[in-house]
């Protein structure tokens, strides 16, 4: 297990300093236009320039580079030059804004799931289990961005129940929040939904339930108590990885309701081309990707036991 | 590539086609899965013998009008008009063209890489799977909408690369669709990589593998004639399933502003187009978004019953 997961750090660190030299590269070509954005359009290219001597864009590539990761390994994440101000101190509300939004996201999903596809596994192929199947390939279907569409032509335009703007202008509300979790709950519970079924079918035709079902157990004991455990092993795996898709995938829902959050912080950043900003949000996405991989992993061998690793 | 192309055309090609679509046929929600998107297929090849208005053309008199109006000509706006008065069904029927054709296009580019790098790596083992493992590694892990957004800038119309296509006599259409194809093919092609790289390990070990081998064939005979057309059935599944996520990435990309320039009726820029209009917009709205998931519903649902029917096989 320390082996795994020292070997998981250290590709985690690596793919780190690769993908923050990429970036580095990639908009070391673009510095220019990033000055005239934070100049506006009527500076003079004199202007731009100085900019960027005074904000030390100028130094030698390899000189930005280090200092960047000194400063990002010591805690001074540098600042943006968008919002001119530290990187850290921007991007925290909003990985706090995104984690109460992908928290309500996955505690949701994984309930409707859940609870949905032991429903539809206990009962093959019976007309609940076609339903469930049916509805859940139908939702999955429907890109956040579209469903996001007609939650707001309903809730907003026609039944005028709920603001089409999650922006948070006036404070924390929960009732802005409804839509965008609404959304993204639409788009993945489907996906949950019929690799739990998949999973609890496939334990409901086991050897050992059928027994438990012979010796005369009660049927709602034996779903919960022997056959429940066995089939959430595929289905959590794949949760804890739906955390990292809760942090990078949620850009376009975050777009659409204006949510102040991670999300539409790093789109904001990477269309200013803000490179600071860009590299923090992506050093905390590979992060969060490897380590909900790791966690996905452990929690398999603890669910089970049959699996080791070398 | 040739060769990838000539070694399946064996005699009785065509009747095993026709017996897959028999076969489809026992599966229900493979075959509305398939009428939907034939659908689609369908009004994108026809559309020019459609009687449908000049997608373009403005009406600066009926904005954002709801469907079923009564339009000037004495016809009707069956779905309505957008921002500028364009016909919202003429838009959604041409711009089902570039929808089908660019998603179908990135979709078969990153494929193709994909599929050579996941039986490369699978195949050859050792360094080259490490190396192509860890590449793969990279690009999954970077912010996806970074890595778009990247890519998009850097070598879009305005860029040194956009400017020489242009040269080249390239319209920014294409240069602009062809970035975003780049940008497709490198979220897409590890993960397809990584599929093949599984399927790869499993076939290698066939005793046909060995033949070959024994037979002294190169290692890019063995890889594309022996063991690529042997993992096309957890394949051609995947590709389905592939081509819907393309298609939302490519329309999210247009409702995010980086998709296809204007005045193309792209899917997604028409739902952001008149998203600012609030209530009136309404109408608008709905159709493209109704358009695309009806699209991506009909490539998940053929992608379930051609799933259905391999594991009868």
């Amino acid at each position: 297990m320390l082996v795994l997961a020292l070997r998981r750090l250290a590709s985690m660190i690596l793919i780190m300093f690769v993908i923050s030299v990429l970036l580095f590269v990639f908009f070391e070509g673009d510095k220019v236009n990033l000055a005239a954005r934070v100049l506006g359009q009527y500076s003079t290219m004199e202007g731009r320039l100085q900019w960027l001597e005074d904000n030390g864009y100028n130094r030698p590539l390899w000189v930005r580079y280090s200092s960047w990761l000194y400063g990002f390994l010591t805690g001074d994440w540098k600042d943006s030059a968008q919002f001119s101000a530290p990187v850290y101190d921007f991007l925290l509300p909003r990985l706090q804004n995104t984690a109460i939004l992908g928290g309500l996201v996955f505690v949701a999903t994984v309930a409707i799931s859940l609870v949905l596809g032991v429903l539809s596994g206990v009962a093959e192929a019976g007309l609940r289990d076609r339903t469930i199947t049916v509805v859940s390939v139908f939702t999955t279907s429907i890109p956040e961005f579209a469903s996001a569409t007609f939650l707001v032509a309903i809730f907003v335009y026609w039944l005028d129940w709920l603001p089409g703007s999650s922006s948070f202008s006036d404070g924390f509300s929960w009732v802005e929040l409804i839509l965008p979790v609404a959304t993204l709950v639409i788009y993945n519970f489907g996906y949950y939904t019929r690799m739990t079924r998949a999973s609890m079918a496939e334990v409901m035709n086991s050897q050992y339930v059928r027994t438990a079902v012979l010796k005369g157990l009660p049927y709602r004991r034996v779903v919960i108590r022997h056959a429940l455990r066995n089939a959430l092993i595929a289905p959590f795996t794949v949760m804890i990885l739906q955390l990292n898709y809760l942090l990078s995938g949620v850009v376009v829902t975050e777009v659409f309701f204006a949510y102040d959050g991670y999300g539409k912080a790093l789109y904001d950043a990477a269309m200013f081309g803000d490179v600071y900003l860009i590299l923090a949000g992506a050093m905390i996405a590979v992060v969060v990707a490897v380590l909900s991989q790791f966690i996905s992993d452990i929690g398999y061998t603890f669910l089970n036991p049959r699996i080791r690793f070398a | 590539m040739t060769d990838l192309a000539a070694s399946p055309a064996r005699p009785g090609r065509f009747a095993k086609i026709a017996r897959s679509v028999g076969l489809l046929r026992e599966s229900p929600i493979g075959m509305v899965g398939l009428t939907l998107v034939l659908f689609w297929v369908l009004i994108a090849i026809f559309a020019d013998l459609l009687p449908l208005r000049d997608p373009l053309a403005q009406a600066g008199a009926d904005l954002l009008t709801p469907a079923l109006t009564p339009s000037p000509d004495g016809g009707h706006y069956w779905l309505g008009t957008d921002d500028k008065g364009r016909d919202i069904l003429a838009r959604l029927f041409y711009g089902s063209r570039l929808v089908l054709f660019w998603s179908g296009f990135a979709t078969v580019v990153a494929y193709a890489v994909g599929m050579l790098m996941g039986v490369a790596a699978g195949y050859r083992g050792g360094w080259w799977d490490e190396i192509i493992s860890f590449i793969g590694n990279v690009f999954l892990a970077f912010p996806q909408m970074v890595l778009y957004i990247v890519i998009l800038s850097q070598l879009g119309p305005d860029s040194s690369a956009g400017q020489w296509l242009a040269g080249e006599g390239f319209s920014t259409v294409w240069v602009k669709g062809l970035t975003i194809v780049l940008a497709v093919m490198f979220a897409t092609a590890p993960q397809v990589a990584r599929i093949v790289r599984g399927l790869v390990l499993d076939l290698k070990t066939r005793d046909y593998v060995a033949a070959a081998e024994v037979r002294g064939e190169t290692p890019i005979y063995i890889m594309i004639v022996e063991l690529l057309p042997n993992a096309r059935g957890p394949l051609i599944v995947d590709a389905c399933l592939r081509l819907g996520y393309v298609t939302i990435a490519i329309a999210a990309l247009g409702f995010l502003g980086l998709g296809l320039p204007p005045p193309d009726p792209d899917w997604g820029k028409m739902i952001s187009e008149v998203r600012g209009y609030g209530t009136a917009a309404a109408n608008a709205m709905i159709w493209p978004a109704l358009a695309i998931s009806t699209m991506v519903l009909g490539l998940n649902l053929l992608a379930d019953g051609l799933r259905e029917i391999s594991l009868r096989d």
